[in-house]
């Protein structure tokens, strides 16, 4: 009772004084209903076991100073793009190209009332039902509470990637931003997401798969090493569907990023990814929840994590199989590199099936650098910090592999290589 | 070119001495083969000469053309001209092949000031070196070594050594797990490389190689110590009565 008490106390310090926007207004209400029931997450919630949201529940932003990455080319520089860029949480139009792609459709949540929209259907939805069987509370709070973000529906096969980029100017700056993307039969898009939001950043992302439409999406968190941020992408997948999202983490006090994807159409493809780097106090978790509830639909989940000097890794993935769901094929890898002792990896892998005839398999390992392998680099004339790179990169290797698009992964892993270089010692 | 006296060396996590004060002179050009019982020391000589750790030398010495071995990383042997084709050579997941080769090559040329290999010169001078020893396109792509067969480990060792052209060649048993064709393939390698500022130090336990590679010199280990030294003759010997009256002679 009393730790009940405690988390809508929480919830009631989080937002006080706040006004959810007007658009949309069945839709936060609906949200902070569901809210005045869960409150915000405790530490000693299951779900939040080896991360503490404390940080995250706080009612303001801990201060997070401006990071320079000027020592490096911005990230998909070099991809023909639509930039879209949002500065401590506001759409910037003026730094952005216009909101005009052929076959894709795109709107400001701050400028959508909801009832003449096709988002005003949309908004939330996936958010409200990846609440159940686990609560998300922090994505409850973002769809009542959310300003600004992009509404997306793709019509057509998208004629380059739509790329959000955030930047953070102000050092308290607390950051919500809610997507809605939806993805019409046959259709197909690549989203881009880079920057820094904020010194607090809450994102939720919701796409729906239309009958055989494809998603991308890539993104990349980091460098900074003051944010706190919790995302939330919700997918949920129709028949022949292809979803693919990958991430790359680089540092950071908190990063809890959760996906929940929803397969409901037969002979569908889920991919999430993940490629983790942490030099210091940096605590990354990823949270993924696969539902398979049709025949003949294949999952994976890989995820990759480089820790060092104190850096913490946290992996909870699920897969759950529905009765009905034969020939499913789910596949779930985790796997921390520990560059010493002082880091650490925790993984909860599970596996909840109800059909008879599926295929699933799932790993997690942690371990040091294959010394052997180093010896035999060296050996061969590879001075000992560039084997040492070698050998992450190779690690790293199986979830940059889940990228499809060639150049995209290329970026990521110069990024990675760039990281390495910095951090070798 | 090398040169190893009385080199006693131990474990290093445990009191085991393992060489017991190896002598050993390669001059520039030569090709030497040691044969020796299983568990005489022959790998680890082979490992300490590379730098591997784990090692703890207690006496003695080893310079490569003067220069002391002994002190230097791993990877400055090799740019120093040092090669050790590795008796089990080591699977690489994630790092592939021709990159291995590249990231090696360029690193011993800019530690010893040369100009790095342009990708277009490499990938000529692989290709041809590979075609010699009839190694595919499909293995070059691979990660190092990752479901190569044992044979095919051992060619790409080869591979390795025609590609980087060190001065002192030390072939770990490379001949062990190759068919006879590929036991020439190899062969022929090793020869077309024999040059008047080239040695090798040929590890191995049958004749056979040494039919194709003749050896200047041939060495008998046991115990962690060289115990007879002798021509083409000895490995002969050896093939016929095996070590038995070898090791009582030394005792
Ligand atoms: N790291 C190690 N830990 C424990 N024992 C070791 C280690 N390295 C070598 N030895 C021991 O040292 C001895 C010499 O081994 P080494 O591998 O050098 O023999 P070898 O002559 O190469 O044998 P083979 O002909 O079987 O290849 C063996 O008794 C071996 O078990
Ligand atoms: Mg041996």
């Amino acid at each position: 009772m009393g730790m009940i008490q405690s988390r809508q106390d929480q919830l009631a310090a989080r937002i006080a004084g706040q006004v959810p926007p007007l658009g949309l207004a069945d839709a936060r209400a609906d949200a902070l209903d569901r809210l005045a029931v869960t409150g915000l997450p405790g530490k000693r919630d299951e779900y939040w076991r080896y991360t503490d949201p404390m940080i995250l529940n706080e009612p303001a932003a801990r201060k997070a100073a401006v990071f320079d990455a000027s020592d490096e080319t911005p990230i998909f520089g070099a991809i023909d793009r639509l930039k879209l860029v949002f500065v401590d949480g506001i759409f910037d139009a003026s730094a952005s190209d216009p909101l005009d792609l052929a076959g894709v459709q795109i709107d400001r949540l701050a400028e959508c009332q909801g009832s003449d929209h096709w988002a005003g259907a949309f908004y939330g939805v996936l958010e409200k039902a990846g609440q159940t069987p686990v609560n998300r509370p922090f994505a409850g709070l973002n769809s009542a509470f959310a300003r600004e973000g992009v509404l997306i529906r793709v019509t057509g096969k998208a004629t380059k990637p739509v790329s959000l980029i955030y930047i953070h100017k102000s050092d308290s700056s607390d950051v919500m931003l809610h997507h809605c993307i939806k993805i019409e039969r046959g259709a197909e898009m690549t989203l881009l997401e880079s920057g820094l939001a904020g010194a607090r950043f809450n994102a939720v992302l919701e796409v729906e798969l239309c009958e055989g439409a494809r998603f991308h999406h890539i993104r990349a968190q980091g460098r900074n090493h003051d944010r706190h941020e919790v995302t939330h992408l919700f997918a949920r997948l129709a028949a022949k569907a292809l979803f693919k999202s990958f991430t790359l983490t680089a540092n950071g006090a908190l990063t809890r990023n959760e996906a929940v994807i929803d397969i409901r159409g037969d002979d569908a493809v889920a991919y999430v990814a993940g490629a983790a780097v942490g030099d210091g106090k940096f605590h990354h978790d990823d949270t993924v929840f696969v539902t398979h509830d049709a025949l003949r639909c294949e999952s994976r989940q890989v995820f990759k994590k480089v820790l060092k000097n104190g850096a913490v890794g946290v992996f909870q993935g699920k897969i759950l199989v529905k009765s009905g769901a034969q020939k499913t094929d789910g596949y779930q890898i985790s796997q921390a590199l520990l560059l010493d002792g002082d880091s650490q990896f925790l993984a909860k892998p599970e596996l909840e099936i109800y059909a008879d005839d599926v295929k699933c398999s799932h790993g997690s390992t942690s371990g040091a650098i294959d010394e052997t392998a180093l010896f035999y680099l060296r050996s061969r004339g590879v001075p000992v910090s560039q084997a040492q790179a070698l050998l992450v990169l190779a690690f790293l290797a199986e979830s940059i592999a889940e990228i499809e698009d060639q150049a995209i992964a290329e970026d990521i892993r110069s990024r990675l290589e760039g990281w390495l270089a910095r951090h070798d010692h | 070119m090398l040169s190893i006296n009385n080199l006693h060396v131990k474990l290093g996590d445990e009191d085991k001495q393992i060489l017991n004060g190896v002598d050993l002179k390669i001059g520039a050009g030569e090709v030497h083969a040691i044969m020796g019982p299983n568990g005489s020391g022959k790998s680890t000589l082979s490992y300490v000469l590379a730098g591997r750790d784990g090692y703890v030398v207690t006496d003695g010495s080893a310079t490569l053309v003067g220069a002391d071995l002994l002190a230097m990383a791993p990877e400055v042997r090799a740019a120093a001209g040092l090669f050790l084709a590795f008796q089990y050579p080591v699977e690489i997941p994630g790092v592939g092949n021709m990159t291995f080769l590249r990231t090696a090559l360029n690193a011993q040329r800019k530690a010893r000031g040369e100009p790095e290999v342009s990708a277009g010169d490499f990938l000529k001078l692989v290709r041809d070196k590979a075609k010699r020893l009839q190694i595919d396109a499909d293995m070059l792509k691979r990660p190092v070594n990752v479901g190569f067969s044992g044979g095919e480990k051992k060619r790409n060792e080869i591979l390795q050594m025609a590609v980087l052209e060190p001065k002192m060649c030390i072939l770990d048993e490379t001949d062990s797990g190759l068919d006879v064709d590929a036991m020439k393939l190899v062969a022929e390698g090793v020869n077309s490389l024999r040059n008047a500022g080239r040695s090798f130090l040929v590890i191995t336990h049958y004749q056979r190689l040494l039919d194709h590679i003749a050896p200047d010199v041939v060495h008998i280990m046991a115990t962690g110590r060289i115990i007879k030294t002798g021509g083409p003759d000895l490995a002969l010997e050896v093939e016929s009565n095996g070590y038995a009256d070898l090791l009582s002679e030394a005792y």
